[in-house]
């Protein structure tokens, strides 16, 4: 789960440079940027649960 | 630019990392006060010489040497290629000597914010390695990208989003990678010792010098408000004329977000929490600090008073759902407030020449790097150091305190000897 959210989120940072670097009508734009950023916050949430403890009688 | 004037803002600076010391002694338990104050100054020690000796190398200035790359026809200036302990700068009275000044004390800033999550079970020498790390390529790459003529600071010359990413006095260089550090740190230390019972559930563990607290935040806003001018004369050429705006903008949204604070604390809980309260004053001060000189007073009273608000339920949220041991509220403080206030300073600047969605696109792209690419960086290189040196403290050190575990002595030996009266006995 660690794995892939830290994935997610280096994937949610291509797509948004990668929408700047390449596209140039701005809607297109906004809309791969904030496509990236949803994937980073997916990627972060995977992140953060991956560490979070688990209680014991899920152990 | 005036030159004495931003040094003189630039000598103040180092207020904000006292403040914040001070804070963090004081929100961590008795036991663990000295080492947390000496921890606080072999970072800054760590900081200085590291940066100095190879992180100015990637951070760089405005218009220095840099490593530039064309990739669909646009320059993307990725990082600064300056000579090994700052050779090359002139001390001359040019702005690139205040910049180096002003980076100087700003790693130190960023990297001291760690040491309040790390607190009570954060080894010192685990703890000068990993801030070596910040200093040396962390901070100085995000520092090059915002403020010294990187691809961030270049999104409006190169794709016409507003003035390129906003973010006058280190809402995002210094709070954000301090605050994203902390995080990091936070995951790989796991919880103190009876911070979470086996069933998950969070003990409370308060500080244990609230007033060394609230005497932090005082200090820190003399810092904060020098911070945010300095940042500003540096980085976007702004004149002293500017300062009384800064000023009354950095004290209001503080006000605001200590006022949020005592507010949501007084609704939840019953009484105003004091640690909290001064939680939500910096948050208020990290918030300010991206656009203090391009906001109106009344958006800085709205950016205060999210930023003080939205603090309060994040550190809950973080320690009661995600099991993130805090114990400043250091991330919710330095990254959340941080994020806010980068994305803030996009719907709020009122500077003419900024359009509207291109500058908010812009703080986004510059949102979507911290979390994109500079997350994984600081994650990576610190579970890497942690695989060499483990970075937590043996269960003994975790039971004794980390005063007699790594000093010998405690903070207050003449005072009573605290058990472990937080614990499960």
């Amino acid at each position: 789960m660690k794995l892939v959210g830290v994935f997610l989120l280096l994937l949610g940072g291509m797509i948004a440079v990668t929408a700047v670097a390449l596209l140039r009508q701005p809607s297109e734009q906004t809309y791969f940027v904030l496509a990236g950023v949803a994937f980073e916050a997916l990627g972060l949430t995977l992140l953060a649960r991956g560490y979070a403890l688990p209680p014991r009688n899920a152990r | 630019m005036s030159f004495v004037f931003c040094l003189l803002c630039i000598l103040l600076l180092p207020l904000a990392t006292a403040g914040l010391a001070l804070m963090h002694q004081g929100l961590g338990r008795s036991r663990s006060a000295a080492h947390t104050m000496v921890a606080s100054l072999c970072v800054l020690a760590v900081a200085s010489i590291v940066f100095i000796s190879f992180g100015f190398c990637t951070a760089g200035v405005n218009g220095g040497p840099a490593h530039t790359f064309l990739i669909a026809g646009n320059p993307w200036n990725l990082i600064a290629a300056e000579r090994p302990f700052a050779h090359g700068i002139p001390f001359d009275g040019t702005p690139s000597a205040l910049v180096l000044c002003f980076q100087f004390f700003t790693v130190g800033l960023a990297a001291i914010i760690p040491v309040s999550t790390g607190s009570d079970r954060w080894r010192l020498g685990p703890m000068c390695l990993s801030t070596a790390l910040l200093a040396a390529i962390t901070f100085p790459l995000f520092t090059h990208w915002a403020w010294c003529g990187g691809w961030l600071s270049q999104l409006g010359v190169n794709f016409g989003l507003g003035a390129g990413f906003l973010d006058a006095g280190g809402s995002s260089t210094i709070q954000v990678i301090g605050g994203l550090t902390a995080l990091s740190l936070a995951w790989i230390l796991g919880g103190r010792r009876g911070k979470y019972s086996d069933d998950g559930f969070a003990a409370a563990i308060p500080g244990h010098n609230i007033v060394l607290v609230l005497f932090g935040c005082l200090l820190a806003l003399i810092g904060w408000i020098a911070l945010n001018s300095a940042g500003t004369m540096l980085f976007y050429a702004a004149t002293p004329a500017l300062i009384p705006k800064i000023l009354l903008n950095t004290v209001l949204s503080a006000s605001a977000s200590c006022l949020a604070a005592v507010f949501v604390t007084r609704m939840r809980y019953g009484k105003p929490d004091a640690s909290l309260i001064a939680n939500g004053w910096i948050a208020g001060l990290v918030a300010s600090s991206a656009s203090s000189a391009f906001v109106s007073l009344g958006s800085s009273l709205f950016i205060g008073f999210v930023a003080g608000a939205g603090v309060m339920y994040l550190v809950e949220f973080l320690e009661l759902k995600l099991h993130i041991d805090d114990p400043g509220g250091a991330i919710s403080v330095h990254a959340g407030a941080g994020l806010w206030g980068v994305s803030a300073a996009g719907v709020f600047s009122t500077l003419p020449t900024l359009s509207g969605r291109g500058q908010l696109l812009a703080q986004i792209i510059g949102i979507a790097a911290l979390l994109g690419f500079m997350l994984p960086l600081i994650h990576g290189l610190n579970l890497l150091l942690n695989v060499f040196v483990k970075q937590r403290v043996d269960s003994d050190g975790d039971r004794q305190g980390m005063d007699v575990r790594e000093l010998g002595a405690g903070a207050y030996p003449e005072f009573v000897v605290h058990g472990d009266e937080f614990l499960p006995r």
